[in-house]
């Protein structure tokens, strides 16, 4: 006879309440009693102002130096909430005899952040860097219509960006790293070259001065791993620079 | 007794009953909050929320007294009275020192004190009736369910301390009270005190106004100072609940050194129960209703009747 419902569930029972009765009493208790030993966790906010982390989603700041009035954050926005208005404006020529240039002007640049939803995709897709997460977060206010803030005040808010957060110990490098090295190599080796084939055309008239530089430089026929990588960052630092302005 | 000592006994039964509750509350409100890892009310007054529940009777005072519609509108508005008043009563017959340390002696202090306390559970009973809400009406049922369970063992536990004294008399009990009456009475300490806990609906035996499913029932449709008198009523049940055991089970004024130090003593016995009560809230889930019910039924009464048999057996022994 397989056992009834009751006698099983009875067995159960005593299984799982193998302890001492009143155990897991006393253990709720104990909890309590130690919890109340501890310091409190709580962050006395108005009075201490709270240690938040480097990427928190306080306000979006506006570094409006890069901004290309692009529209693009404008468009991917999923609330509609930044209002850009710009026009045009005609540079002149650079050289006589040139074309003459247009550029935009940004006029107004706003974020309602009664719509914001903290979503952060305008930082993401802006492509010059000119939208920035700041863990400013104390601009509440009693008009609803007042939370729409214009470039001055999102201009403001780009000096309380904090410094991005360095790499996760073994992270991979940043792309950016990686190309400018990938570059620099390329002029090291570039370079190189055209002074052992300047050694090549040189060496039958005079062999004393090629010796003379031998110790100083890399001796020819072998590439020398050292000296080769000193002067690639020395060279590479151009391109590098050259990089970085576009970028930024 | 002349005026001038029945006005001081008076005057000082109400202050107790002022500020003795608001002192449990105000233990209460940062008793929990450290045992949750926070740190409670911190404004109010200026130092660390002193003034919190003073804060609260302000607003409460300020609220609109509504009455509902469809309600029984004087017994409505009679319930909150009778909630708090007999925890009142029972605060004069409770002694706190030795030689006359009470507001009123009398000689059926236990029965007075048990009758009155069953008194206040008809307050809850009342709004639960009269207020013409649903949730209401399931919280004075099980009010009602749960007074009929626990007062059952309340009553044989305390008759039990009234057979080893030979007196019905609080202070009576007290005076031939030895320090081995605290493990002889263990059994019923615990089961007087647990099911004062569940007269008084507090944690884990708040299902009749547990908010989390029936919206604090009796009381969902009182505001204002009505509402804070059932929650006044609340706090004076855990002072009136812990000061009686502190008296039947832990021999209220003895204590070592106790000469002149008696009140203190009762006072300290009465404050650890308190803390007790705030502790078991924050520990412990709530029953559910048949648990409350099991529990009384088939733990609480059986030990009660033990306890009596118990006192019994040592009486005739001795």
């Amino acid at each position: 006879m397989s056992p009834t419902p009751s006698e099983r569930a009875s067995k159960e029972r005593g299984r799982t309440s193998r302890g001492v009765f009143g155990s897991g009493l006393a253990k709720g208790l104990a909890v309590t009693l130690r919890t109340m030993t501890r310091r409190s966790v709580t962050e006395h906010y108005p009075d201490a102002q709270p240690d938040l982390p480097p990427r928190t989603r306080g306000v979006i700041g506006l570094f409006e130096e890069n901004c290309t009035v692009c529209m693009l954050c404008a468009r991917e926005c999923p609330d509609w909430c930044i209002y850009i208005d710009s026009h045009k404006e005609t540079v002149p020529p650079a050289a006589p005899g040139g074309r003459e240039r247009s550029r935009n002007v940004l006029d107004r640049f706003a974020i309602d952040f009664a719509l914001c939803m903290y979503c952060g995709i305008c930082i993401e897709v802006c492509p010059f860097d000119a939208l920035f997460w700041s863990p400013e977060f104390e601009y509440a206010e009693t008009d609803i219509r007042e939370l729409t803030h214009e470039r001055d005040k999102l201009r403001e808010w780009m000096w309380t960006v904090p410094e991005p957060p360095g790499l996760d110990e073994r992270a991979e490098e940043a792309k950016e790293l990686a190309a400018a090295r990938k570059a620099a190599d390329k002029a090291a080796q570039t370079a190189e070259a055209e002074r052992l084939a300047a050694h090549r055309e040189q060496p039958p008239q005079e062999t004393a001065p090629a010796q003379e530089t031998a110790p100083g430089g890399p001796a020819p026929g072998e590439p020398a791993p050292g000296g080769s990588a000193r002067e690639g960052s020395a060279s590479g630092a151009a391109p590098d620079e050259d990089r970085g302005d576009g970028g930024a | 007794m002349d005026a001038l000592d029945v006005t001081v006994r008076i005057v000082a039964v109400f202050l107790a009953f002022l500020l003795l509750p608001l002192l449990v509350g105000q233990t209460e409100h940062k008793v929990m909050a450290h045992m949750q890892g926070r740190v409670g009310p911190m404004y109010a007054g200026g130092f660390h929320g002193w003034a919190q529940l003073v804060a609260d009777g302000v607003k409460f005072a300020q609220k609109e007294d509504v009455v509902p519609d469809g309600a029984d509108r004087r017994v409505f508005q009679l319930a909150p009275a009778l909630a708090l008043i007999p925890y009142l009563l029972v605060l004069v017959a409770i002694p706190v020192a030795p030689g006359g340390g009470v507001a009123q002696t009398l000689d059926a202090g236990i029965f007075f004190v048990l009758a009155v306390m069953g008194v206040g559970i008809l307050g809850s009973l009342m709004g639960g009736w009269a207020s013409a809400n649903k949730f209401s009406l399931l919280g004075g049922l099980r009010t009602a369910a749960q007074l009929m369970a626990y007062e059952l063992p309340m009553l044989l536990a305390a008759a039990s301390v009234a057979m080893a004294a030979g007196t019905l008399s609080l202070p009576g009990i007290l005076g031939v009270w030895e320090w081995w009456w605290l493990p002889w009475q263990l059994v019923g300490g615990a089961v007087f005190f647990t099911a004062g806990l569940a007269e008084l609906q507090r944690p884990p035996f708040d299902a009749p106004i547990a908010d989390s499913e029936i919206i604090f029932g009796a009381y969902t449709e009182y505001t204002g100072l009505r509402f804070a008198l059932f929650l006044l009523a609340e706090y004076a049940g855990i002072v009136v609940v812990s000061a009686l055991t502190a008296v039947l089970f832990l021999g209220g004024w003895h204590g070592p050194s106790a000469d002149g130090l008696g009140w203190l003593w009762m006072l300290l016995k009465t404050g650890v129960l308190a803390f007790g009560v705030i502790w078991l809230r924050v520990s412990y889930p709530r029953l559910r209703e048949d648990q409350i019910q099991r529990l009384a039924w088939t733990a609480l009464v059986p030990l009660a009747l033990f306890q009596i048999a118990l006192t019994g057996v040592v009486k005739v022994v001795m």
